[in-house]
């Protein structure tokens, strides 16, 4: 497949970078609002209880848990599902019944080559940055909640908790885990998608157990990483 | 099914199928054709009829490697078919196809969808593949559609494109699902009259006769294109002949492929 992705790259390359674009970059607005709400409402619950149990030091390590350890990944892979994941079986079931898979293997071109492969890597990429921006705009939004509470917590000191909280287990498995979810969900959109024939009126139903499959998927891989964790 | 082994005893042919037996693409357990035996020379035009629902479409896909006979051996110019190996896409890039409705990819401009195998199978940038895409466009009608998309298109114009398409890696073989279908006079005089100059070797093929296979419902426009003459009928493929045979025969099935009713003629 790569051998085959460099051999046409002057037509791949292109579509890889669409594909980024469409599951990265044109998404960033929405997951910068996402993560604004997501330290709301981590920071807005946390500082309620550990102040009432005098824990306020663990703003950070909650921090870490929740949204760098769990939320932040499992958002960023339902927001990417949700956004461009249904647009992938769509188009690509579309494609199907309106037969240009056999017009590209009637031209010679994989059609597994041409649709799947940018897609999986444009998928990969894009909630791997995504997840980044989500994790690093909601850490910096929880400051800005708990600053609004008046939480007596200097900037200093609250990176100095997410930096103790944080060890390298968590960035190789973050980046483990967000390329995964970004596999699953192109592998699954796409097999809904191109794996049978298809008439039009099927593409709703190809949708609805591609949303469905890859959600418990995902939930499945997180749960294995929280095994990992628990192990680690 | 197992793809036929290389057979140089019928190299020279460039399609030759015995015993074939084609199932419904949508439903591979239903069979359309069977007992398929036949041969079509380098440079042939052959039109194939049936009435709808008859398996034509079926038998193209086949025919055109797309899908794999249920039963029989079929070659390629002596190699055996389906070729799906990345090693043998040389060889089967010699034979190409034109869907009936055009089949374009619908996110891609008339430009883009023309030259996408060539960017595909030679590596080159949009830019790079128009000085080949320009003249194929203007030989087909197309250069004023250059920048639209499909969907803004008639069927007559999306047919034109897939032609095109079709024509971009000049190939020997070119197989055609009913391409006169829902084209009006000028458009069908078109067609005939551009089938015909591939027939007996088209500059844009460097004059080389391109190998034709028709399919159609209706026999009538093919008189003096056409050279020989085929259908399904009953699951069969029956080789009728040339013209004079088809007009002179008296089967019923061919008579409506005429368009004439039995027993008139």
């Amino acid at each position: 497949m790569i051998t085959k992705c460099r051999a046409s790259s002057r037509v791949i390359y292109p579509l890889a970078i669409h594909e980024i674009s469409r599951a990265g970059l044109r998404l960033l607005p929405m997951f910068l609002l996402v993560a604004a709400a997501l330290g709301l409402v981590v920071i807005g619950q946390a500082v309620s209880w550990l102040t009432r149990i005098g824990a306020i030091n663990y703003l950070g390590t909650i921090m870490v848990i929740v949204v760098v350890r769990e939320l932040g990944p499992l958002i960023a892979a339902m927001l990417l599902l949700a956004r461009v994941g249904t647009a992938n079986v769509v188009e690509l079931a579309t494609a199907r019944a309106l037969g240009e898979v056999e017009a590209l293997e009637a031209l010679g071109i994989d059609p597994l080559h041409y649709f799947v492969a940018p897609r999986v890597f444009g998928m990969a990429v894009g909630i791997f940055s995504l997840t980044i921006y989500l994790i690093l705009g909601a850490l910096v939004s929880g400051y800005l909640w708990a600053f609004v509470q008046e939480v007596p917590l200097q900037p200093a000191d609250y990176f100095r908790q997410l930096a103790a909280a944080l060890s390298g287990l968590d960035f190789a498995l973050l980046a483990v885990k967000t390329g995964l979810f970004g596999f699953i969900i192109a592998i699954v959109t796409c097999y809904h998608g191109l794996a049978q024939p298809l008439r039009l009126e099927e593409v709703s139903h190809a949708t609805v157990r591609a949303v469905a499959q890859s959600v418990i998927a995902c939930v499945l891989l997180d749960a294995l990483f929280i095994v990992i964790y628990l192990i680690f | 099914m197992k793809a036929a082994a290389s057979n140089p005893a019928v190299a020279g042919l460039a399609l030759e199928m015995r015993g074939i037996a084609v199932a419904a693409m949508a439903d591979p357990g239903t069979i359309l054709v069977e007992g398929v035996d036949w041969s079509v020379a380098p440079g042939d035009f052959w039109v194939v009829g049936g009435q709808q629902g008859s398996g034509k479409t079926d038998f193209l896909l086949m025919t055109g490697g797309l899908t794999a006979p249920v039963n029989g051996a079929y070659h390629f110019f002596g190699n055996g078919m389906p070729m799906f190996e990345e090693n043998r896409l040389g060889e089967r890039l010699q034979l190409s196809m034109v869907f009936d409705e055009g089949k374009l990819f619908n996110r891609l401009t008339v430009s883009e969808n023309v030259s996408l195998p060539l960017r595909y199978h030679r590596n080159l940038t949009v830019a790079g593949a128009d000085a080949e895409v320009r003249p194929l466009l203007d030989l087909t009608g197309m250069e004023s559609w250059a920048d639209s998309t499909p969907g803004a298109m008639a069927l007559a114009w999306r047919k034109r494109v897939g032609l095109a398409r079709a024509l971009m890696l000049k190939p020997r073989v070119l197989l055609l699902d009913n391409p006169l279908s829902g084209l009006d006079l000028r458009h069908r005089g078109w067609w005939l009259n551009f089938l015909g100059q591939l027939s007996r070797g088209h500059p844009w093929m460097e004059g080389r006769p391109t190998t034709l296979v028709v399919t159609t419902h209706d026999f009538r426009p093919w008189q003096g294109v056409g050279r020989q003459f085929a259908m399904l009928k009953d699951r069969r493929f029956v080789v009728l002949g040339s013209w004079q045979q088809v007009n002179a025969a008296s089967d019923e099935r061919v008579r409506e492929l005429l368009a004439v009713e039995a027993g008139s003629n």
